[in-house]
């Protein structure tokens, strides 16, 4: 078994330090290293957005990045976005709007869409659409996906 | 009586009837009936006291999950028909 | 009924509940959004092991010989098994044989990815790793895709022991076709006779995958006591169980199913395919065991559902009235037989009332994973065919496609093909719905053409047990066992607060596990709302019952003397003796607490009468690309009562963007060597936010016949239309007829060429 590499990272606000092995990926480092299982694999080859975190300010698919890359880094997961108990304005649209059925792609979408708003304040739909266009959804169509993000930047 | 509709494979049996009125409260008395008014009926329809696990039971349009105990009303009508298999079911 | 005005997403009824029909925020809404929501890859338990799958690289081959020697001789492994490993009684049956043998193959492999032998690590890693190191020789057989193909009189044969089943009668033959039935109504040859104007046309569709986000993942532990605990998202934990008891030979009562949250299903996950293997890791290694497929496991090991050849003839009279439908329908089954041909049957002319039909239906065996359901499984291929077809017809005799429907509409009373008559159905309503509604009569722009369609799904009932506890700050507790794809926490706790006079807010739904409720059916077929959700209000009706009881007592007067109105309790003939319920559940506990059950059988396939869904869509075709845009979708269906009026306009418009990925782009592009080659979500195209339009709805009651608040189930019927409307539309943007899946650029370009003639 290869040797494991000791990894530094901020996670949510948080210092947190790992072990990894080299072929490990962010993703899996998160869901079965660190326990933030909050972060979903859909295809693991970056397609689906369902890992979509925040690091260094720019989202990416954890999927494809290396758990060894993330030395140094501030990274933001699911687990982070809401503010202690308080639900951030993404998340509050999201349940008014009823923009999930299943849910497994929630956390990916909200990751994607609080960096958005966080860019562009007011997006225009086909910004949102755009944006958005590598999480993928199966159950909800995008519809009140799009109208909660809509919502959102009106409230934020 | 209930309105029993035969499959056309089984027409053979009722002199060409498509369909035929049967006593019975319940799905078991009808094949039971049946059997009594076109002998043979039975045999193409049950297996071993069951029904023929190709064979779905249809009461008053609904396909039954409750097989021989299924009711029987007054004015129902039974169907015997494919079993459907590989839907959501 | 008639409608005239509409809004985007407006729901129309006449009857106003406090709680039905409102739009409160889901109950699991909190956990969904920050992630803490457990899924069946989230699971952990102590000393978990990781189980990987050796899956076959060949389409069809003869397994000769398996050697597991390096595999269990690496490094942290603990366990391998094969189709050894499973029980195979003497009298054994054919279909017991074949549920066994997709789980683990015992002596073919019958498409590429059937499961072969599973290891169990300590890290997937080496699991891995270990898969790599089993030595497996095949015996290469030539393979067959398609159902024309396989039921030719040359082709390979799959299943040795496989007779077909013709007419209803087992025969001797050896082939790959399964079954062929029949439906016949009235007379086609008299029918057709009679048509002054007939259309007949062939049309294919290729293989689909229902697509859910969130691949397979269980984790089983097989006790040292003898009991197998699964932890799995599934879209039914009795319905796991019940596999799993066949398949392993052992008892139910050994066995327990807890689900976990599920991230999407469609019909894809009422299968079992982890599960046993995982269960049978477990009880060779001691450990508990999880396995998790990747998204290519997905692709290449579960139930896609059917690539079909469908061809249509129907025959009509000048004025429009239908005089003969024509069915033939052949569906891929995949390596063993149940393909959704016979739902097809039933649904591909449900929306017409016509004397003379006749449909036939062959379910056809090919090397490809064994078709699972997905989403109004076979009806959505039939549709394609024959709402085409009529569309066609429509222009052959200058009629308004909408107008041609309705006059051949089935009623309430229309005698169905397969037999059954309708109870009362919504067509009419959803067709006049359509054609009233603005987006029918808006100007279409160059290049854009628009398209309509109608689908049926019937539905099914089944059985559903609820329990109900009072708790005494007037909440309730409610314990059911239907896992929740698309909001039926909210769906099932609304229709118990209605009867009750309470908020949703103060309903607790739980979902658990097999052990700890009465025996629930899936989570597909549309029942959910429907058949769980009678159940709760049943149970509710429980519970207001006892209540009234314990009100008698406070008031030390009849039982028969008190009703429950609006959510207060109150004697008929004093006013003043009247308590919420809120007010008398903080007064039960001195008499021990308040329980209310039911557990129900709903009725069968086709409870309710069924939902018939229809679509407007518009789109532009580039004329130079052939890319196809939607710019335009209507999403009309008959929810007989929508309980909650957001989750339906979800469902509405989830199943409307699967149809559009399966008309434009979705297809299983399978090699020569019968492998696939877009097993990726890159590759296996399905829609992005970027692809879509906003998808308007309009949900049209017409309630059924028997569920208290008139529930039709709306789950599947929406992705019926989707299909045959874009290929409706494509045609009338382009004038050529899209008679294959998908319509993707190629094809349109291959048939603007064709008729250019070059």
């Amino acid at each position: 078994m290869p040797a494991k590499t000791y990894v530094q990272t901020i996670i949510n606000g948080e210092h947190v330090d790992f072990l990894c092995e080299p072929r490990q990926s962010l993703l899996e480092c998160l869901r079965d290293v660190i326990g933030l299982t909050g972060t979903k694999e859909g295809c693991n080859d970056g397609n689906c957005g369902a890992c979509t975190v925040s690091m260094d300010g720019r989202i990416v698919t954890s999927c494809l990045v290396l758990g060894v890359e993330a030395e140094g880094k501030e990274i933001t997961t699911i687990e982070g976005i809401a503010n202690g108990s308080e639900l951030h304005q993404v998340q509050q649209s999201f349940l008014e709007n009823a923009a999930l059925q299943c849910g497994i792609c929630t956390p990916g979408f909200i990751v994607s869409s609080v960096a958005l708003l966080e860019q562009i304040p007011h997006p225009s739909e086909h910004q949102i659409r755009f944006w958005l266009a590598n999480n993928l959804c199966r159950c909800t169509g995008y519809d009140k996906i799009v109208r909660a993000v809509q919502d959102a930047a009106t409230k934020m | 009586m209930a309105t029993v509709f035969i499959p056309s494979l089984m027409q053979g049996l009722t002199e060409g009837k498509h369909r035929v009125e049967i006593e019975g409260a319940t799905v078991r008395q009808i094949i039971n009936n049946l059997d009594t008014a076109f002998p043979g009926m039975k045999e193409r329809l049950m297996d071993e006291g069951e029904i023929k696990p190709n064979i779905s039971v249809a009461v008053d349009g609904e396909v039954t999950t409750l097989g021989m105990l299924e009711k029987v009303g007054e004015v129902s009508e039974v169907h015997f028909l494919p079993a459907i298999g590989g839907g959501a079911l | 009924m008639t409608t005239t005005d509409y809004e985007r997403n407006m729901v129309l009824s006449s009857v106003d509940y406090k709680v039905v029909g409102t739009r409160p925020i889901r109950p699991d809404g909190a956990d969904k959004v920050t992630g803490r929501a457990l899924y069946g890859a989230d699971f952990d338990t102590s000393g978990l092991l990781h189980g990987h799958v050796l899956r076959s690289p060949h389409a069809h081959a003869r397994i000769k010989s398996i050697d597991t020697s390096k595999a269990e001789a690496l490094q942290g492994v603990l366990a391998v098994v094969t189709s050894k490993d499973l029980p195979h009684e003497a009298d054994e049956s054919d279909a017991t044989k074949y549920s066994r043998d997709n789980m683990l193959a015992s002596d073919k492999v019958l498409y590429k990815g059937h499961a072969i032998a599973a290891v169990a690590a300590s890290n997937p890693h080496v699991a891995e790793e270990a898969v790599g190191l089993i030595e497996i020789e095949y015996e290469i057989l030539p393979s067959v895709m398609t159902a024309p193909n396989g039921m030719k009189a040359d082709a390979p044969i799959l299943l040795e022991n496989l007779r077909t089943e013709e007419l209803g009668e087992k025969t001797d033959k050896v082939s790959n076709v399964a079954q062929h039935f029949q439906h016949v109504k009235g007379d086609i040859d008299v029918g057709f006779a009679d048509a002054d104007v007939v259309v007949e046309r062939e049309y294919n569709t290729v293989t689909v995958h229902q697509g859910y986000i969130e691949p397979h993942a269980a984790t089983a532990l097989w006790n040292n006591d003898g009991r197998l605990h699964i932890w799995c998202s599934t879209q039914g934990s009795f319905a796991a169980r019940d596999a799993l008891a066949g398949i392993l030979a052992i008892p139910v009562s050994q066995i327990r199913v807890t689900p976990l949250e599920i991230g999407g299903g469609f019909g894809g996950k009422i299968p079992v395919y982890v599960e046993p293997i995982a269960a049978l890791l477990s009880k060779k290694s001691g450990h508990a065991v999880k396995v998790v497929m990747s998204r290519a496991d997905v692709f290449e090991s579960t139930g896609p559902t059917s690539g079909s050849n469908i061809r249509i003839k129907v025959g009509a009279k000048n004025d429009g009235k239908i005089t003969a439908l024509q069915g033939y329908l052949a569906f891929e089954a995949g390596g063993y037989p149940g393909s959704p041909v016979g739902a097809g049957a039933i649904c591909i002319f449900a929306a017409y009332d016509v004397d003379n039909v006749l449909i036939d239906g062959y379910d056809v065996v090919v090397n490809k994973p064994k078709s699972a359901p997905y989403r109004a499984p076979g009806a959505p291929n039939a549709a394609f065919a024959c709402e085409q077809a009529i569309d066609e017809l429509a222009g052959k005799l200058g009629m308004d496609p909408i107008d041609l429907r309705l006059k051949n509409a089935a009623v309430e009373g229309t005698r169905r093909p397969d037999g059954p008559a309708f109870p009362r159905i919504g067509c009419i309503e959803v067709l006049e719905a359509m054609k009233s509604h603005p987006h029918y009569s808006a100007p279409l722009g160059p290049n854009q053409g628009r398209g309509v369609a109608i689908g049926y799904w019937f539905n099914i009932g089944f059985q559903s047990s609820v329990n109900i506890n009072v708790n005494s700050d007037g909440t309730i507790s409610l314990i059911e066992g239907s896992t929740d794809i698309g909001g039926t926490r909210a769906s099932i706790s609304m229709q118990a607060a209605e009867v009750l006079g309470i908020p949703m807010e103060d309903v607790r739904p739980s979902i658990v596990d097999t052990d700890s409720i009465g025996f629930t059916g899936v989570t597909g077929g549309s029942r959910t709302t429907y058949a769980t959700g009678w159940v709760a209000y049943e149970a509710a009706q429980d519970v207001a019952r006892q209540m009234v009881e314990r009100a008698a007592a406070i008031w030390d007067v009849e039982a028969d003397g008190i009703e429950l109105k609006d959510g207060v309790f109150q004697s008929k003939t004093d006013p003043e003796l009247k308590m919420t319920f809120k007010e008398l559940a903080g007064q039960i506990e001195g008499g021990g607490t308040v329980v209310g059950r039911a557990s129900m059988n709903t009725g069968g396939l086709g409870a309710g009468g069924g939902s018939f869904a229809g679509n407007i869509v518009d789109v532009e075709v580039d004329p130079d690309t052939g890319k196809t845009l939607v710019t335009r979708m209507t999403a009309i269906q008959d929810a007989g009562k929508a309980i909650h009026p957001s989750y339906v306009e979800g469902q509405m418009q989830g199943g409307s963007v699967q149809g559009i990925g399966w008309a434009l782009n979705e297809e299983y592009y399978m090699r020569e060597d019968g492998s696939m080659a877009n097993t990726s979500l890159l590759d296996y195209r399905m829609p992005t936010s970027l692809d879509i339009p906003m998808i308007d709805t309009v949900i049209v009651e017409v309630a059924s016949s028997d569920h208290p608040y008139g529930v039709r189930g709306v789950g599947e019927a929406n992705i019926v239309p989707p299909t045959p409307a874009i290929a409706n539309a494509v045609h009338n943007a382009t004038g050529n007829r899209m008679a294959n899946l998908p319509i993707n650029s190629i094809a349109i370009m291959e048939a603007k060429w064709k008729k250019q003639g070059s």
